[in-house]
């Protein structure tokens, strides 16, 4: 299994970089493999009184307490369902152990840089910050992201702010 | 003992630095606690032995690791107890403090090392001129006034003999014979290391004699079989040279003969006995005549022997040798074993609440083994968190040396009791209860406690008592601070609320009375004193108690003391707490904050604004549902189908609205912190039998919550 965060190809001058591909909604995204701990199924979670929408709630996992993000809510991309096949992907992010809610798991795939093109301006409400690049692997394009960047925003609320 | 320079190394220090703090920390406790106990009297010969060995071992570490500043405090400090300890300079009780002095300098230093913290240079130069001073004037008054410091002492160049009662310069010839332990390698003793330190001194020849076993086949090869003969010329005295050997040979297994010219020239120093064989010895007892008292040429054999069973922690080198009865472990270690026992402890509920479905005869093996993994279960839970208790003697520890000194500065006699200092609770409690106690401590002296005029005048002996008390009642930890002074004055108080505008009245119980000195901004005392009387203070002290789920009760009779009497749980990380069910959710309310649950009536039931509020015993009780503050679905909407839930916040008090009760558990208490961030109206959050996250509600931040929402709306 490759792990490690840069690969060299055949002239062992460029380098890769491995995303683990998830979809939400009809969107495909990608996220730094090495921040994933684990994929687990989605159960038994705890309501947090008074927390956004978007935050399921807390899971117990293997004796930790780890909260569980939707960011099909978040990023409004579809009805989310929760059934046996909804999928949790337990991430590492800034020391601290957070769990989001996806549609399905993919793959993981290799991106070397010429594979990446920069996310266009949205102008959107929300901020896209987090978005590193659009990536086209086989006519498809994968969303990329910062996924500590997205997580310690303060939008998210899911970490206590230092203001 | 610097010739290792730990950065040449090239290995991580940082670990060993942090047992030398430990070590250093303890050595310092240690002296502290034998100068205080003193009490103004002269230490025998065994407690000024054990106060040289700590400050020695202070320095050997200091200068193992290269902490220069605090070699130069211990040094000196060293040189004056070795002075003592042969009876050139005469204790006197100012010396007491001079040495508490010197001790909290050298703690500064260690903290200054260990944390960054700032290092006052002026004092550490003020007592090294000080402890100079003593020792120049050869235990005439200590100087109060600060000296000069000589050069040498300031810029580090300790002179290596200035133990020596007159800086000799003139070369001696030293004969030194050393026939060592056996067992000395398996101590970790380095020879080459102390060879090395006594080249330091001067022309070292060295002759090693192998007393070949007589049997190979019995041979231990770890055993050490030489015995050494060496030729040492140096100025240094004997002493110096026997300050090398103090970790590694007792009196009687190493000699030191002075034979410049034959005899000596100081006559002091050398030692005269008869002259002991050099050739090979084989009885190690015959090197050495057993050193009798009334010799008068050998009065420094012997001055640094220590009883061979003695196990003190300054003695290294000859640990390995001792059985050890604890050994060091982090508490983060700790803590991930009582983790994973409460995880193991959840797991076995599951197990159990699954084979509680299956029939207890077909499946009775089973039910018996998860009955037996339940035992063995608890019983390690146990055990794994009685590692985290320590006896509370080590913050009872702290107090003789403050009410000494407190005592002093207020011309009050004070004894210090303390009861039951073997009383074990959590560490981290450990931590928290100490400020809150010393406080209360201060508090007894300063305001409990009379003069010596007016207890006589009141007919009681002039000394004061305070007593420490802990011990363990039922799940709880319970101190009790109690003095027999003046007690509280309750018109006093009622006067001073009065003026500080807290709300009293005449009508007062005696107990709501003394709780107002809880009041932030309460002080009794008629003047501000630089101890207590500021009124800060009793307010922290019951925050502080609080923040760890403990109690503060009061009980005082006028003319005969006060009681101040805190109770704690054993350990911060498990809390009794009542289950709740409200909608699909569970929640855990802390069992202290509970004072009863009942099922209201619709008679009792009444609106004030349109909050729902509920008569119990006559008192109107703001109800508080769960459903609606958390923003929740919930079975019950109407409190007379629910459960009220009546809780006490610092006083205040209020029903909370549940569904149902369901069960009374301990929980282990899981930070939301670690993963997520604080959440309103929780205390933190625990894994149910069931595998389930719930939330321990705060009921304090519940209120809170509730005024809040109110104000908004």
């Amino acid at each position: 299994m490759q792990t490690g965060r840069e690969i060299t190809d055949g002239s062992g001058t460029r380098t890769v970089s491995e995303y683990l591909t998830f979809t939400l909604g009809k969107e495909e995204y990608g996220i730094d493999i090495l921040k994933v701990q684990e994929i687990r199924g989605y159960d038994a979670v705890t309501h947090i009184a008074n927390a956004p929408e978007f935050i399921k709630g807390v899971v117990n996992l293997r004796g930790v307490i780890v909260p569980i993000v939707d960011m099909r809510i978040k990023f409004k991309l579809g009805e989310p369902t929760y059934n046996e096949f909804t999928v949790v992907i337990i991430m590492n992010v800034l020391e601290r152990i957070i769990g989001m809610v996806v549609d399905g798991v993919s793959d993981v795939v290799a991106l070397s840089p010429e594979q990446i093109r920069a996310a266009p301006e949205m102008g959107s409400s929300m901020d896209t910050d987090y978005i590193t690049g659009l990536g086209t692997l086989n006519d498809q394009m994968l969303i990329l992201v910062d996924i500590e960047r997205l997580m310690s925003s303060e939008e998210m609320q899911v970490m206590e702010q230092a203001a | 003992m610097n010739h290792q320079d730990p950065t040449m190394l090239g290995i991580n220090t940082a670990r060993f630095n942090l047992m030398f703090f430990e070590e250093c920390g303890e050595h310092l406790a240690e002296m502290e606690r034998i100068l205080v106990s003193l009490d103004n009297g002269e230490p025998n010969d065994e407690q000024l032995d054990a106060i040289f060995r700590a400050a020695h071992s202070i320095k050997g570490g200091a200068g193992m690791f290269g902490f220069q500043d605090m070699i130069l405090v211990t040094h000196i400090l060293e040189s004056l107890l070795d002075k003592m300890r042969n009876n050139e300079i005469t204790f006197s009780p100012s010396m007491i403090d001079l040495f508490l002095e010197a001790g909290d300098v050298i703690s500064m230093q260690l903290s200054g090392h260990r944390d960054g913290s700032e290092v006052r240079q002026e004092a550490v130069d003020l007592i090294c001129s000080k402890l100079q001073l003593v020792i120049e004037g050869g235990g005439a008054a200590v100087a109060s006034e600060s000296a000069c410091l000589p050069a040498e002492v300031l810029h580090g160049n300790i002179v290596t003999d200035c133990s020596a009662p007159s800086a000799d310069t003139t070369v001696h010839r030293y004969e030194l014979t050393f026939a060592p332990d056996p067992d000395i390698f398996k101590r970790g003793v380095r020879l080459e290391n102390l060879l090395a330190d006594l080249e330091e001194l001067g022309m070292l020849t060295v002759h090693a004699q192998v007393n070949v076993p007589s049997d190979f086949s019995t041979f231990d090869p770890e055993e050490c079989i030489t015995s050494w003969r060496l030729c040492l010329e140096t100025s240094a005295s004997v002493a110096d040279i026997r300050d090398i050997f103090i970790f590694v040979a007792d009196a009687d297994q190493l000699q030191v003969l002075d034979v410049t010219d034959g005899t000596s020239a100081t006559g002091q120093t050398a030692e005269y006995e008869e002259t002991a064989p050099f050739g090979f010895q084989t009885e190690e007892d015959s090197l050495a005549p057993a050193p009798s008292a009334d010799h008068p040429g050998i009065v420094t054999t012997g001055r640094r022997a220590y009883d061979k069973n003695e196990t003190t922690p300054a003695a290294y080198g000859r640990r390995a040798g001792d059985a050890e009865s604890s050994i060091r472990v982090g508490v983060t270690k700790v803590d991930q074993l009582i983790n994973q026992v409460g995880e193991l402890v959840i797991t076995q509920l599951m197990l159990a609440q699954t084979a509680a479905e299956l029939d207890p005869v077909l499946y009775e093996h089973l039910h018996r083994s998860l009955l037996q993994l339940e035992r063995n279960t608890r019983d390690l839970q146990q055990s794994v968190m009685s590692m985290r208790l320590v006896p509370i003697s080590i913050v009872f520890s702290r107090f003789p040396r403050l009410v000494r000194e407190l005592a002093a500065k207020l011309g009050k006699q004070v004894e210090l009791k303390t009861i039951g200092d073997t009383t074990e609770l959590d560490k981290g409690l450990i931590e928290k209860i100490t400020d809150p106690l010393t406080h209360l401590v201060r508090n007894c002296m300063d305001h409990g406690l009379e003069t010596p005029e007016a207890r006589i005048a009141a007919g009681k002996k002039s000394g004061g008592t305070i007593t420490l008390r802990a011990s363990q009642l039922g799940g709880r930890i319970v101190i009790d601070v109690i003095d027999d002074g003046a007690g509280l004055n309750r018109d006093k108080i009622l006067r001073k609320a009065a003026e500080r505008g807290i709300p009293a009245s005449d009508s007062m119980s005696d107990e709501d009375v003394w709780h107002l000195i809880f009041s932030p901004g309460f002080s009794t005392a008629d003047a501000v004193t630089d101890i207590s009387g500021r009124g800060v203070g009793m307010d922290v002290v019951l925050r502080n108690v609080q923040s760890i789920n403990g109690k503060v009760d009061i009980s005082s009779e006028p003319g005969k003391g006060t009681r101040i009497t805190i109770s704690l749980p054993l350990t911060l990380a498990i809390l009794d707490g009542l289950s709740v069910a409200v909608g699909k959710e569970k929640f855990i309310i802390p069992l202290n904050s509970i004072i009863e649950s009942l099922q209201p009536t619709v008679e009792n039931l009444k609106t004030v604004n349109g909050e729902n509020v509920v008569n119990i015993r006559g008192d109107y009780l703001p109800i508080i549902p769960l459903y609606e503050l958390f923003n929740m679905d919930s079975l019950v909407k109407e409190p007379e189908k629910g459960v009220l839930i009546l809780v006490d916040a610092d006083g205040e008090k209020a029903a909370v609205l549940v569904d149902a009760l369901l069960d009374e558990h301990q929980v282990v208490i899981k930070s939301m912190e670690t993963n997520y961030r604080k959440v309103d109206g929780t205390a933190g959050a625990t894994i149910l039998g069931d595998g389930r996250v719930a939330l321990i509600l705060d009921v304090n931040s519940l209120l809170q919550m509730r005024k809040q929402n109110i104000a908004y709306s």
